[in-house]
C-alpha cells in the first residue's frame, strides 16, 4: 500500500551503463516542460473543440450549417458560414499567439544550462535543462535557478545550508534556508560515485509545504527527509556558493508546475442577468418563428389547389403541403432572424471588459509610488462586479492598518515601562512627514538616483534585488529613502527599528548583565541576581531569540560567523545522551555554546567586518553612511531625544548594519525593540542563535528545536540551551489569552506570592495596551530538567520522523512542551492605521456599502482599532456576543435580536403595519415576518454594532443559529469578529453570500485571508507585508487599502453602468434590426423573404454598427470620477443593479419594436405601390436602421469625447464605403439579391435623403420625452 | 550563467547588470500620464436642458414643415390614371378573357376610358399586379445571373437555384427559373379616340424602361457579337409558359434575347406584393400640345396573364413624374406630422418651462 504511495529513486550514474533500460527512474517525467496545448496538427480539432464548449458558438454554427440544407436555406451558406468563422477565427489566433508565446517560454527554458553529474567524464557537464531527468546529480551555484525540485545533499556552506529565494513560487522574497539531508551533514565533500543510497518519497504533489520522505543507505539505515531538504523547481540560490542535489522531481511532476494552474474563471452577476436576457431573446426568436411558420401555412391554405405563379414548387418539382411548408419555414426563420441572438455580443463583452481591465490599470490614482505598484486585475472578466458590490469583508491587519508593528511598551515582572521618548519619537515622525510631504517633489528624485549607482557598485552584492520594498511609513520622503537604505530586508524603515529606549528598562539591562559577566567571571552561580533582573535578562533574551528571523546584512548578505565544529540540533536520542552527558559539558572548553568562545567569536566577527571593506563594498557603505547623514541632521534638530539615542545608533552601524528579515513585523519590531537595549541578534543557524549583549559580549544558545507559530496554538516557542546557565530552557511567544492559561499555577510560597503578583500586574497592563489598540504579545520561559526534556524529547522525535500524520504529531508534542510557563512580560506593539482608512470606511459605508471587519485580533485590540478607523462610532450601541456554549450563544442572540427589535423596530414606529415591513425588510429569520421586499435596503440606518469573538463565532455559525446570527447582524451598521480563524472568516463570507444573497467583497493581505478572499464575489488581495499568497488567490490586487474607494465607487460603478448600458444596447440594437424583416414577412407572405442584402444582414452586426458601441461602451461615463468619489451615495445605483433590470430588458425590446415599425413603415408608405424592386427598397431600409441604431446610441451617449465622433463617422463611411464596393464590384454574382449599382442609384435620388432624415428623427421621437 | 530573464516579472526594474552607467531613467511601472489613459479625454456632455432641446425641436419643426408642403404640393401636382383590367367583374370587357384563360389562343378585350386632365410632359405607362408575391424568398432566389450576364456554360448549365424550371425536356431553359417563367406577357396598346370618334394610336417607346445598368452590364445576351440569337439559344428550350422563345420577344436586335427591356424590367422582382412595373413612355411632342389631352382613349389589352390563381389584379397606370418620383403623398404628411409634433411639442415645453422651470430650477425637464 505504502509503495503504490511512493516513488523511489535511484541515482542515475548507476545505470548509465545500461543504457537506461533498466533504469528504475525511467518512468518519471524528464525534466521537458511543455505547457502549449496544442501541437501543429492537433491545433484545429483540439481548439474547436474547446471553442463549442462555448454554447453560442453551437449555436451559431448550428444555424450556419442550416443553411447548407437547401429547403431551409436562406443566405448563400457560404455566406452564412462569414460570421461564424470570423468569430472562430479571431479566437483561434488568439489562442495561437498565446500558444505561441507558451512554446517560446517553453523552449527558452528548456535550453537553459544547468550542470549535471556524468559519469564517464566524471565530472559535472552542462546540460539543458529539458535533458535533466530523475536521479540525476545537479550542481548549483550562487544566483543559478532550480531546473527541478532537488534534494539537497551538499553545500558549500559550511552549515550545510543553502539558502533559496521563493519569490516565482509565493511571491515571498525572504530568504529561506534549507538543510543538507542529515546523512550528508558531516561529508566534507560530496562524490556522487560514492553515493549509493535510495530514496524513497511521496508521490508528485503540489503542496508547496510538504515533502515527506525516506533516505535508505546501504547499510540499512533511514533517514527522513523533510522540506527543509527540498529545493523546489524555480527558486533561485542566494548566498550559497554551491550545492549539489539529487533530481527527485522533475519537469511537470516538480511541485512548482503541479501548482501552477491556469487563471481564474468567475461569471459576473451582471453576465448572469444577461444569459437570462438572452434566453429571453431566444424565446422571442421562437415565438417570431412559430408566428411566421403559421402565418405561412395559413397563406399556403388560402391558395388552396390553385398553385400561384410565385410560389415556386421544391426543386424537386413535387408540391409542399402548407404543413410541410411551415415547418420548413420555420427552420428558415431561424436562419433569417438569428441576429436577434447576438453573435457579437460575446466578443464584444470580452473586448470592452479588456479595455476596462487596461483603463483600472492605468489609472494614476491607483498607482502607489513607494512600492512602485499599481492594481492589477487578476480576473479579467468581472469587472463590472466591482459596481455591485454589497458586503465587504476586510481584514485588518495589514489591510486596515500598515502592518508595520511599531514597538511601544513592554512589561517586564510587572512593571510597566512606558516609553515615553519612543511615543514623543514616533509623534516626531508624524510631524516630520507633513512637513517633508511638501518637498518630496523636488527631494524625492534625489535619493533614487544615489540608490542606482550605490547599487552599480555594490555588484559583490549577492543578492541584489527584492521586489519587497518598504512602504506604509508616513510619509514618501522618507518611505523612498528606506527603501533605498534597506533593499535588501522586510519590515525596516526607520520608525520600526529605530526605539528610544526606556531609561529606566535600560538601566536594568545593563544592570543585570554586568552583574551577569561579574558572576561569570566569578564563576558565581547566576542565581543569585535578583529575580526581576533575571526576568528582565531572559525577557530581552525571549524577544531576540524566540522567532525565526533571519540575520543579514546588505553589503554581505549573511554575515556569517565561521564555526569551528559542527553540529546539527538533536536529533536522536543517542545524540542527545553524547551531547548532555556531564563529561562533555563541564570539558566543553571547545564547545562551540560555551561562553569562552563567545569573545573569540566576537572577534573572528570583527574580521569578518574588516574584509568586508573591499573598495567596492567601502563606496556602497559610504554611500549609505552620507545618506543617513542628513536624516540624523534633523533629528538632532527636532527632538528632545536622549544622547544615548545616537549612540545606539551608532552602535547599529558598527554593526555593518544588520538587517532583519522576518516572516511576520511583529517579530521583526521585537528584535529591533531588544536591540535598542543592546540585546542584539546577530546570527541565526539552525541550530544556533548568536545574541550580542552589553558587558557579556556574543552568547551562543544552542537552538534545540523551533515550535513553529500556527494560528490554532497562537504561539511559537524555542528550545535552547542557555549558554550560562547550561539548563535547557524553553521560551515561549504568543497571544496573551493563550499563554496566561497556560502560566504555571501559583505556589502558595513567597516565589508564588511574586508570580501571582506579576501574574496580576501583567494582566492589568495587558487590558490598558489592549485599550489602547496595541497589539499584546505574552513572553514566557520555562525551565527543562534533563530528564523532562528526555521523556519529551523521545516522543517529539517519534513525531518529526513519523511520516503518517506528522503535523498532528508535532502539533501535540508541541502542546505537550507548552505547559508550565513562568510569565515574563508582555508587549505592546503598535499597528498603525493606513492613511485614509477612515475616510475610506466612512465613504464606502455611504456608499450603501456593509462592512464587517475580521480579524485574528483580540477583541479589545479589535475594537480600538475599529474605533480609530471609524468603523464604530462612539455614539454607537455596541452588542458584544461573547458565549462559552452553544445554548449561552443561542440565547445571546435571541436577546439581541428581541433587543434591537424592541428598541429600532416598535419603539419609533407605532404603526404595526410599518413595523412588520420595516422586519421584513431586514430580518429573515424564522421569528419574523417574511421579508416582504426583498434586499431592496442594503443599508441599515441603526446605530448598532455588533463584536463577536472567534468561540461564539463558532457557536453562531451553526446551522441552527445561523440565521439567528444573521438577523442581529444584518441590523447592526458594523460588524467585527475577532479572533476568528481564516476558515471562519470564510465560512462567515459564505453564509452572507449564500443566505442574503448579496455581492460579497473579501478584502485581506495575509495567507490567512485567502480561503475568504476565494469565497467571495470578488477577491481583493492587498500586496502587503505578508507574501504575495493573499495576491496570488485574489481577482484584483491594490497596493492600498484606500483605493478600494476608487476601485469600487468610480471603476467598480463605471464599469458596471457601461456593461450594462451596452448589454442593453446590444439586446436592443438587434431586436430592432431583426424585427425589420419580421414585419416583413407580412409583405412577403411569411415565406423568409428578406428586404435587406444578405450581406448588410451578416455584416450589420459585425462591422457596421459594431464600433462605436465598443467606444462607447469602453469610454462613457455617465457620472464623472469627482462626482462618484463626493457623492458615494451614487454607487447605490450598481448595488441595486438599476442600469439593468429586468424590465429594462423589455422597455428596450418594445422601444426597438416601435423603432423598427416606424424605420420600416416610412419607406413602406413612401414606395407603396411604386415600381421599386425588393432591394432597392431594403438598401434605404438598411440605412435607417444605421442611422436610427448610431442616433440611439448617441443619446444613450453621456459623454462624447473625439473617439465616439471617430467612431460613429467611421461606422457610416464603412457602410457606405462597403455599400458602394459591393455594389459596384460584380454584375452577376451575390445571388439572389444581385445589387449592381443599387446604391449609387439610390445616392442619387432625393427621396433616399428625405428618407434618412425623416425616420430617425421619427424614430427617435419618444427617446426625447 | 546568468540565467536571469526566468521569472523576470518578479524583477522591479532595476536590474543591477541591465542598469547602465550615469543612472538610466528607472523604469516604473507609474502608468502614464496622458489624457487617454486616465479617461480625462475632452468631452462634449450633452445635457438635455430647456436651453438646447427647445430650439432643437422649434428647429426641427420650422425645417420640417416647409419641405412637407413642398413635397405634398409636389406629390400633388403629378397626374395619375389607373384603370383595372383584370376583369373579374361580369361588366367588365376583359370579363371573358379572364374566365377562359389558356395558354393556347389569345383572348382580346378593349377598354375605355376618359382623362379629365390633361397629362403634360413626358408619361409614363404602367402595369401593376396586386397580391403577387414576386417577393416570395423562393421565387425571388429562382434566377440564375450569369446565365442572364450571358455566361455560356449557364446557358447549357443553369444554376441549381433555377430548380424545377432549369430544364425542360433535357434542354436548359433560357432564360430559366420562376422569375422568368412567369413573366408578364400581356400586350397594351393606347389610343386616343378622337372627338369625332376615330381611334388614333399612340406612339409607346419601349427604349429607356429598364435601368441603364441592368440593360447594358447586367444582362447580356450570350454568344457575344453573334447577332443571329436563334443560333445562339438554338440548345435551349423556352420557359415553360411562354409562348415564344427568348429569342423571339422582339424584332428588334437591341432589344430582344435576354436584353429586352420588358424581360428585365420583369426580373427586377417588387418589393412589394402591389407592385407596378414600368410599361413603356409616351414621349412628350414637340409642339404645344399635351403629351395626353383631355378626351377619351381606349386600351386594348392582349389577354395573356392569368390572376386568377391567386385573386390578383391587373392595372393599367399612366402617370406623370417630378423629381421625386411618381404620386406619393406619405412623405409630405409625414414631414409635416414629424414638424408638427416637434414644434408642438415645443411649444408645450416651453409652455411648462415657463411655468414651472424657473420655480425649482431644474433644467433637467426634457429627460
Amino acid at each position: 500500500r505504502w509503495e503504490d504511495k511512493t516513488r523511489i529513486v535511484h541515482a542515475n550514474i548507476l545505470y548509465d551503463l545500461t543504457k537506461g533500460g533498466d533504469n528504475p527512474n525511467r518512468h518519471y517525467a524528464n525534466n521537458k516542460i511543455k505547457t502549449t496545448k496544442y501541437t501543429l496538427l492537433s491545433f484545429l480539432p483540439k481548439n474547436l473543440f474547446e471553442q463549442f464548449h462555448r454554447f453560442a458558438n453551437v449555436y451559431f454554427v448550428f444555424i450556419a450549417l442550416l443553411n447548407f440544407v437547401p429547403v431551409v436555406n436562406a443566405f448563400q451558406p457560404e455566406l452564412a458560414l462569414a460570421p461564424v468563422v470570423f468569430i472562430l477565427s479571431v479566437t483561434a489566433i488568439k489562442d495561437l499567439w498565446e500558444d505561441y508565446r507558451r512554446h517560446r517560454s517553453d523552449k527558452e527554458i528548456n535550453h537553459l544550462d544547468c550542470l549535471v553529474y556524468c559519469r564517464s567524464e566524471k565530472r559535472y557537464v552542462e546540460k539543458y535543462w529539458k535533458e535533466v531527468r530523475v536521479g540525476d546529480f545537479i550542481r548549483l551555484r550562487c544566483n543559478e535557478i532550480l531546473p527541478a525540485d532537488v534534494l539537497l545533499l551538499s553545500s558549500s556552506d559550511p552549515d550545510r545550508l543553502c539558502h533559496i529565494e521563493t519569490a516565482t513560487l509565493d511571491g515571498e522574497t525572504n530568504l529561506k534556508q534549507r538543510q543538507v539531508v542529515r546523512s550528508f551533514i558531516d561529508l566534507v565533500s560530496f562524490d556522487p560515485l560514492k553515493y549509493n543510497s535510495v530514496i524513497e518519497c511521496e508521490k508528485p504533489n503540489n503542496d508547496l509545504n510538504r515533502f515527506r520522505g525516506y533516505i535508505i543507505h546501504r547499510s540499512g539505515k533511514r533517514d527522513g527527509l523533510y522540506k527543509d531538504n527540498l529545493l523546489l523547481r524555480g527558486c533561485t540560490i542566494r548566498n550559497t556558493e554551491e550545492a549539489v542535489g539529487i533530481i527527485i522531481y522533475a519537469g511537470h511532476e516538480t511541485k512548482a508546475m503541479l501548482n501552477n494552474n491556469g487563471p481564474r474563471y468567475k461569471r459576473s452577476k451582471l453576465e448572469r442577468q444577461m444569459n437570462v436576457d438572452v434566453f429571453w431573446c431566444v424565446i422571442i426568436l421562437l415565438v417570431m418563428c412559430l408566428f411566421s411558420a403559421i402565418g405561412h401555412g395559413l397563406w399556403m391554405f388560402q391558395y388552396g389547389d390553385k398553385r400561384p405563379v410565385f410560389d415556386v414548387l421544391s426543386p424537386e418539382g413535387t408540391e409542399l403541403s402548407p404543413v410541410v411548408s411551415a415547418i420548413y419555414l420555420f427552420l428558415t426563420m431561424i436562419i433569417v432572424l438569428q441576429v436577434l441572438i447576438p453573435i457579437s455580443l460575446f466578443v464584444s463583452i470580452e473586448i470592452v471588459k479588456i479595455c476596462q481591465v487596461y483603463f483600472i490599470h492605468q489609472d494614476m490614482e491607483l498607482y502607489d509610488e513607494e512600492t512602485d505598484s499599481h492594481l492589477q486585475c487578476r480576473a479579467l472578466n468581472i469587472t463590472e462586479d466591482l459596481g455591485q458590490m454589497q458586503y465587504i469583508f476586510s481584514d485588518k491587519t495589514g489591510t486596515l492598518t500598515e502592518n508595520k508593528m511599531v514597538f511601544r511598551r513592554c512589561t517586564v515582572a510587572g512593571v510597566e515601562y512606558s516609553h515615553d521618548a519612543n511615543a514623543r519619537r514616533l509623534a516626531m515622525y508624524q510631524e516630520m512627514d507633513s512637513e517633508e510631504e511638501e518637498c518630496t517633489s523636488h527631494g524625492g528624485t534625489l535619493p533614487r538616483r544615489d540608490s542606482v549607482t550605490s547599487h552599480q557598485s555594490g555588484k559583490v552584492v549577492l543578492r541584489s534585488q527584492s521586489t519587497k520594498s518598504h512602504r506604509r511609513t508616513g510619509s514618501r520622503a522618507e518611505a523612498k529613502r528606506a527603501s533605498i537604505l534597506s533593499k535588501h530586508t522586510a519590515f525596516s524603515s526607520p520608525m520600526e527599528k529605530d526605539i528610544t529606549p526606556d531609561p529606566q528598562l535600560m538601566d536594568k539591562v545593563n544592570e543585570c548583565s554586568s552583574q551577569m559577566e561579574f558572576m561569570r567571571f566569578h564563576s558565581q552561580s547566576l542565581n543569585q541576581i535578583p529575580p526581576d533582573l533575571c526576568d528582565v535578562f531572559d525577557f530581552f533574551i525571549a524577544l531576540t531569540i524566540c522567532n525565526t528571523v533571519v540575520v543579514s546584512s546588505p553589503n554581505q548578505p549573511r554575515q556569517k560567523v565561521r564555526r569551528y565544529e559542527l553540529k546539527s540540533p538533536v536529533k536522536t536520542i543517542e545524540d542527545f545522551i553524547k551531547r548532555f552527558t556531564p563529561s562533555r559539558l563541564t570539558s566543553g572548553s571547545n564547545n562551540s555554546s560555551s561562553s569562552s568562545l563567545a569573545t573569540n567569536r566576537s572577534s573572528s566577527h570583527k574580521v569578518g567586518c574588516s574584509m568586508l571593506s573591499s573598495p567596492s563594498a567601502e563606496s556602497t557603505l559610504t554611500k549609505l553612511k552620507e545618506e543617513k547623514r542628513p536624516e540624523h541632521d534633523l533629528q538632532h534638530a527636532f527632538s528632545p531625544v536622549p544622547p544615548n539615542f545616537d549612540k545606539t545608533k551608532a552602535l547599529a552601524q558598527d554593526e555593518c548594519e544588520l538587517r532583519y528579515e522576518a516572516e511576520s513585523p511583529d517579530e521583526a519590531a521585537l528584535v529591533y525593540a531588544a536591540r535598542a537595549y543592546k540585546c542584539a541578534l546577530v546570527g541565526r543557524l539552525p541550530d544556533q542563535v548568536t545574541v550580542e549583549l552589553p558587558h557579556l559580549g556574543k552568547l551562543s544558545f544552542e537552538l534545540l528545536h523551533t515550535l513553529g507559530f500556527d494560528s490554532t496554538r497562537k504561539r511559537m516557542s524555542v528550545v535552547v540551551k542557555h549558554p550560562l546557565t547550561e539548563q535547557i530552557t524553553v521560551y515561549t511567544k504568543g497571544a496573551d489569552s493563550v499563554i496566561m492559561d497556560l502560566i504555571r499555577p501559583a505556589t502558595d510560597d513567597c516565589k508564588g506570592k511574586r508570580q501571582r503578583k506579576i501574574l496580576y500586574k501583567t494582566q492589568n497592563y495587558l487590558n490598558l495596551y489592549a485599550a489602547d489598540g496595541l497589539r499584546t504579545l505574552c513572553i514566557a520561559k520555562k525551565v527543562l530538567s534533563k530528564e523532562e526534556y528526555a521523556s519529551w524529547l523521545q516522543l517529539h522525535l517519534e513525531a518529526e520522523t513519523a511520516i503518517q500524520r506528522r503535523e498532528e504529531l508535532l502539533f501535540e508534542s508541541a502542546l505537550r512542551l507548552e505547559t508550565n510557563l513562568q510569565l515574563l512580560g508582555a508587549t505592546g506593539v503598535e499597528d498603525r492605521l493606513q492613511d485614509g482608512v477612515p475616510e475610506t470606511i466612512a465613504s464606502l459605508r455611504k456608499a450603501g456599502l456593509q462592512i464587517w471587519v475580521l480579524t485574528g485580533d483580540k477583541q479589545e485590540t479589535a475594537i480600538n482599532i475599529a474605533y480609530a478607523c471609524k468603523l464604530l462610532d462612539p455614539e454607537e450601541e455596541i452588542i458584544t456576543l461573547n458565549a462559552d456554549s452553544q445554548e449561552a450563544c443561542a440565547v445571546l442572540l435571541k436577546n439581541s435580536l428581541q433587543y434591537i427589535q424592541k428598541k429600532f423596530l416598535c419603539n419609533p414606529r407605532p404603526d404595526p403595519q410599518a413595523t412588520r415591513d420595516y422586519a421584513g425588510i431586514h430580518f429573515s429569520s424564522p421569528m419574523c415576518s417574511p421579508a416582504s421586499s426583498g434586499h431592496s435596503s442594503p443599508f441599515l440606518v441603526h446605530r448598532l454594532g455588533l463584536v463577536i469573538d472567534g468561540r461564539t463565532l463558532a457557536y453562531a455559525l451553526d446551522k441552527s443559529l445561523e440565521d439567528d446570527f444573521l438577523a442581529v447582524a444584518r441590523s447592526c451598521r458594523s460588524v467585527l469578529c475577532c479572533r476568528s480563524t481564516p476558515l471562519q472568516k470564510s465560512m462567515v463570507v459564505k453564509l452572507v453570500r449564500n443566505k442574503l444573497k448579496v455581492m460579497t467583497l473579501a478584502i485581506g493581505d495575509g495567507a490567512n485571508d485567502v480561503s475568504m478572499i476565494q469565497v467571495a464575489d470578488v477577491g481583493v488581495g492587498i500586496s502587503g507585508q505578508e507574501g504575495m499568497q493573499a495576491v496570488m488567490a485574489s481577482d484584483f490586487a491594490l497596493p492600498r487599502f484606500r483605493y478600494l474607494q476608487k476601485l469600487l465607487l468610480v471603476h467598480g460603478h463605471w464599469c458596471y453602468s457601461r456593461l450594462a448600458n451596452m448589454i442593453l444596447y446590444f439586446f436592443y440594437k438587434n431586436a430592432m434590426f431583426v424585427a425589420l424583416i419580421f414585419w416583413y414577412q407580412f409583405y412577403c407572405g411569411f415565406s423568409g423573404s428578406s428586404m435587406v442584402d444578405q450581406w448588410y444582414l451578416i455584416f450589420f452586426n459585425l462591422m457596421f454598427s459594431a464600433f462605436p458601441q465598443l467606444v462607447t461602451g469602453t469610454l462613457d461615463k455617465d457620472v464623472s470620477a469627482e462626482t462618484l468619489q463626493e457623492l458615494p451615495q451614487l454607487y447605490m445605483n450598481g448595488q441595486n443593479s438599476e442600469e439593468y433590470k429586468p424590465y429594462m430588458f423589455w422597455m428596450n425590446m418594445i422601444d426597438a419594436f416601435y423603432q423598427s415599425l416606424i424605420c420600416f413603415f416610412i419607406p413602406y408608405f413612401t414606395y407603396v405601390d411604386s415600381d421599386v424592386d425588393l432591394f432597392t427598397w431594403g438598401t434605404p431600409i438598411t440605412t435607417l436602421a444605421l442611422f436610427t441604431i448610431l442616433l440611439h446610441l448617441g443619446i444613450e451617449t453621456k459623454t462624447w469625447t473625439w473617439m465616439n465622433w471617430v467612431s460613429i463617422g467611421f461606422s457610416i463611411a464603412l457602410f457606405f464605403i462597403v455599400a458602394l464596393c459591393y455594389n459596384a464590384s460584380c454584375p452577376a454574382c451575390f445571388s439572389p439579391s444581385n445589387p449592381y449599382w443599387t446604391m449609387q442609384r439610390l445616392l442619387g435620388e432625393p427621396i433616399f435623403y428625405l428618407l434618412c432624415v425623416v425616420t430617425p428623427i421619427a424614430a427617435l421621437l419618444p427617446r426625447y420625452l | 550563467i546568468m540565467a536571469s530573464s526566468y521569472g523576470a516579472k518578479e524583477e522591479d526594474g532595476h536590474h543591477p547588470g541591465s542598469a547602465g552607467l550615469g543612472g538610466a531613467a528607472i523604469r516604473t511601472k507609474k502608468p502614464d500620464n496622458t489624457a487617454f489613459k486616465q479617461q480625462r479625454l475632452p468631452a462634449w456632455q450633452p445635457i438635455l436642458t430647456a436651453g438646447t432641446v427647445l430650439p432643437a425641436f422649434f428647429i426641427i419643426g420650422l425645417i420640417f414643415i416647409p419641405i412637407g408642403i413642398g413635397l405634398y404640393v409636389t406629390s400633388n401636382n403629378i397626374k395619375e390614371f389607373e384603370l383595372d383590367y383584370t376583369g373579374t367583374d361580369m361588366s367588365s370587357p376583359c370579363f371573358n378573357c379572364s374566365q377562359s384563360w389558356n395558354s393556347t389562343n389569345t383572348c382580346k378585350c378593349e377598354l375605355f376610358f376618359s382623362l379629365d386632365q390633361p397629362f403634360e410632359s413626358n408619361v409614363f405607362m404602367y402595369y401593376g399586379l396586386s397580391n403577387f408575391y414576386q417577393n416570395h424568398r423562393r421565387y425571388v432566389k429562382s434566377r440564375d445571373d450569369s446565365q442572364l450576364n450571358g455566361d455560356e456554360r449557364s446557358l447549357k448549365e443553369p444554376s441549381k437555384e433555377c430548380e424545377p424550371y432549369r430544364t425542360n425536356e433535357n434542354k436548359p431553359i433560357a432564360p430559366c427559373g420562376a422569375i422568368a417563367n412567369s413573366m408578364f406577357n400581356d400586350t397594351l396598346d393606347l389610343f386616343y379616340i378622337d372627338p369625332n370618334g376615330k381611334k388614333r394610336p399612340i406612339s409607346l417607346t419601349k427604349k429607356g424602361i429598364a435601368w441603364w445598368t441592368d440593360k447594358h452590364v447586367k444582362f447580356r445576351n450570350p454568344g457575344g457579337s453573334n447577332s443571329n440569337l436563334t443560333t445562339v439559344f438554338k440548345d435551349t428550350a423556352k420557359p415553360v409558359n411562354w409562348h415564344k422563345p427568348v429569342y423571339e420577344l422582339d424584332v428588334d436586335i437591341e432589344n430582344n434575347g435576354f436584353i429586352n427591356e420588358d424581360f428585365i424590367v420583369w426580373m427586377r422582382t417588387a418589393a412589394l406584393p402591389t407592385f407596378r412595373k414600368l410599361y413603356r413612355i409616351i414621349q412628350k411632342n414637340n409642339d404645344m400640345t399635351p403629351t395626353l389631352p383631355r378626351g377619351n382613349y381606349s386600351l386594348a389589352v392582349t389577354y395573356n396573364y392569368p390572376v386568377r390563381s391567386f385573386e390578383g389584379r391587373k392595372r393599367m397606370i399612366l402617370s406623370t413624374i417630378s423629381w421625386m418620383g411618381g404620386k406619393n403623398p406619405f412623405l409630405g404628411i409625414a414631414y409635416i406630422t414629424v414638424g408638427s409634433i416637434c414644434f408642438f411639442l415645443g411649444v408645450v415645453l416651453l409652455f411648462i418651462h415657463h411655468k414651472y422651470g424657473n420655480r425649482n430650477n431644474s433644467s433637467d425637464i426634457a429627460s
